[in-house]
């Protein structure tokens, strides 16, 4: 059986061109990057080619990367690192949708005694500007808005809430763990003072993230230790990983332009296909301002975990907002955020794709699923017949 | 990802007894849209009294269509009287098991049959008259209550995990804590000891096996609660202790000492102790 891989925002597939780029650096090159020898100092090298790199998918300087172990690390960096350089603010402003990596750590500051606005979202997904702006005060040290969201690929205007933070004085950052390699990014053009991303979300492996932090602005490192990352970041350098992500951002600034056309046209067909075929489809999140590779569509009357696992039996992986996917007993705090009603959430699918996606994959995905929702809505008790009963919830 | 078993896999994916019976004797609809799994039972009696004809329908995850399937099966060919004694647990067995946190799909298997019987018969189910303790989830005293007993719940994980009691908002935690031991205090005192008296234990040996049940079974499920326990002196069978800690105030502190720590040595050392509470 094939697998067709559409869950590219759980994860990627690390490209051929990055395990060969990273490979000599194990066993080969594995120098230390600090030491003064010529075996370390070719390393270095190869380090800073990664951080230029990088730098160039987003458009910053290459002393503004830092690189970490993940996106979470970055997420915690950048909010305590605001905290600390800020100690006399006491509020942070963020949204309902975020990522655990923020959601989670908020959570644990507003116990700590710290006062955080929680920005809501409508049904679209989408936060209001005058929200946002009666929300960031003198008071607020860090405003933390993803990018993208992970769930419905909806995107925040990112740009236009930093500069309104930075109209308050208070830094802005975002995580943008899934838009980096899927939109373009010119943080130079940007009032964005700190950025999250994350090697796996883009085809380098997992354990490596990097958190970009603009110039000037001040900054107080998570992990201390040795001198490396210029005193921002301790700890020895993931050296093999580092080169990977290096790779990674290279590739996904060729493969922009393919993601933004040929892949929006694969995910464009994917949902408009599902929708005319299936009954009671609804696309979660507004169409117009989202990722080009994401789909959350929500299948009505039918549960989620159940959609998977047929889709797992024909070899296609993707994701869902459904309670019983998660381990927890409630859908998706993204889709609860938004309103999406509980007879939708339960049944929500995310298709995520990547440039690695084919035309016949889709297409295939297309012939299995309206079976597949039929089989479970003729064995559920809110689905009658063509139409469905009205929603008796309680 | 779950691992269900083969026999989830394949009522799952080739579930028995799919629909809604004609003309049905009975019919019993628990869970809802907003929960996240719904099952619908619909019986047919015969002349004999058997169930003649099940059918289910089912919204929720593969565990819970298994377990509706699988209680079809289980109950056609059998009079309500016998169809009655089935448990959840007994779903469970039917299915070769089921994860820990996919138990309360086989609860809610169990509570549709007996509300499909309730409706047989025109009565009122015994959990309508109990008191909601979980909001989020609509979930009742008596269906806490019946699960606790039915399956030996002891900890409030599991209790959501078997009736998604505490599953949502959080807010009822403390309730179904008080629920649990009460519960497990009726439980235990109706429970026979299973295992065997210790025989054979010269006195030095019980001293030292009490002592290290304290200080390993005992000690650290209290340390849970912010309590503590202080072995006093031990008089023949029996033991006297000291409660410290929370324990010393907490109200439930004489349940603790009777059905737990009592049980526990009781389980473990010798049959005969009792204990006894002393002031320092």
């Amino acid at each position: 059986m094939k697998t067709i891989y559409v869950d590219n925002n759980a994860t990627t597939k690390v490209a051929p061109e990055v395990v060969e780029e990273m490979s000599p650096y194990f066993s080969e090159l594995y120098g230390n990057p600090s030491s003064m020898h010529f075996f370390g100092g070719q390393v270095h090298t190869k380090v800073e080619e990664a951080r230029e790199r990088v730098a160039a998918l987003i458009g910053a300087r290459p002393q503004e990367i830092i690189f970490t172990s993940c996106g979470t690390e970055s997420d915690n960096t950048a909010i305590m690192s605001a905290l600390e350089s800020n100690p006399e603010k006491r509020h942070v402003v963020t949204t309902r949708v975020e990522h655990p990596a923020v959601k989670n750590l908020v959570g644990h500051l507003k116990r700590e005694g710290y006062r955080v606005t929680e920005l809501p979202v409508d049904r679209d997904g989408l936060l209001s500007m005058d929200e946002v702006s009666r929300a960031i005060t003198e008071d607020t040290a860090i405003v933390s808005v993803m990018w993208a969201n992970n769930e419905t690929g909806v995107l925040f205007p990112v740009e236009e809430i930093a500069n309104v933070a930075k109209r308050r004085g208070a830094i802005f950052h975002t995580d943008a763990v899934q838009a980096v390699g899927k939109i373009p990014i010119n943080l130079a053009e940007t009032q964005i003072d700190m950025l999250s991303l994350s090697g796996h979300k883009l085809h380098a492996p997992k354990g490596i993230g990097v958190i970009y932090v603009r110039r000037g602005t001040r900054f107080s490192p998570y992990i201390i230790g040795g001198h490396q990352e210029e005193g921002r970041r301790g700890g020895t350098e993931n050296v093999p990983y580092i080169i990977g992500m290096g790779k990674a951002c290279e590739l996904a600034a060729n493969h922009l332009e393919d993601m933004q056309v040929r892949v929006k046209g694969l995910r464009d067909k994917l949902e408009n296909t599902l929708l005319e075929k299936i009954p009671n489809s609804i696309i979660n999140g507004a169409r117009d301002q989202r990722l080009p590779s994401t789909a959350s569509i929500s299948f009505e009357y039918v549960e989620g975990e159940s959609i998977l696992l047929k889709l797992s039996d024909h070899g296609i992986c993707a994701s869902s907002g459904s309670a019983c996917t998660s381990g927890s007993l409630e859908p998706s705090h993204v889709l609860r955020a938004m309103g999406v009603p509980f007879t939708a959430a339960h049944g929500s699918i995310r298709f995520s794709l990547s440039f690695y996606n084919t035309e016949e994959e889709i297409d295939f995905i297309l012939e299995v699923m309206p079976p597949i929702i039929e089989k479970l809505r003729a064995i559920s008790p809110f689905w009658d017949g063509s139409i469905a009963r009205s929603c008796t919830a309680s | 990802m779950w691992v269900y078993t083969d026999k989830v896999k394949e009522l799952f994916d080739n579930p028995k007894n799919v629909g809604e019976v004609e003309n049905a004797d009975g019919v019993g609809e628990v869970g809802s849209l907003s929960c996240g799994d719904a099952l619908k039972l619909t019986f047919k009696l015969d002349k004999e009294g058997r169930i003649a004809d099940a059918k289910f329908q089912t919204f929720g995850c593969a565990s819970a269509i298994a377990s509706s399937s699988a209680l079809t099966e289980m109950i056609i060919g059998k009079t309500l009287e016998e169809a009655e004694t089935i448990t959840n647990q007994d779903i469970v067995e039917y299915l070769g098991g089921l994860p820990d946190k996919k138990m309360h799909c086989s609860v809610m298997g169990q509570e549709a049959l007996r509300a499909a019987v309730a409706n047989y018969r025109g009565e009122k189910l015994p959990k309508e008259d109990s008191d909601i303790v979980c909001e989020c989830f609509g979930v009742t005293e008596k269906e806490i209550e019946d699960a606790i007993l039915d399956n030996s719940l002891t900890t409030l994980e599991q209790v959501t995990d078997y009736t998604k009691a505490g599953g949502g908002c959080g807010s009822c935690h403390e309730r179904i804590e008080g629920i649990l031991q009460r519960t497990l205090g009726q439980g235990e005192a109706e429970v026979e000891p299973e295992k065997p008296a210790k025989s054979g234990l010269s006195n030095i040996q019980k001293m030292k096996l009490i002592e290290e049940t304290l200080e390993r079974e005992i000690q650290p499920t209290l340390a849970k609660d912010g309590g503590s326990i202080e072995l006093v002196d031990i008089i023949g069978d029996r033991v006297l202790v000291s409660l410290r800690g929370a324990c010393a105030t907490c109200k439930a502190s004489d349940i603790t000492l009777k059905h737990y720590v009592e049980s526990k040595l009781r389980e473990l050392v010798t049959d005969n102790l009792v204990v006894e509470e002393v002031a320092q």
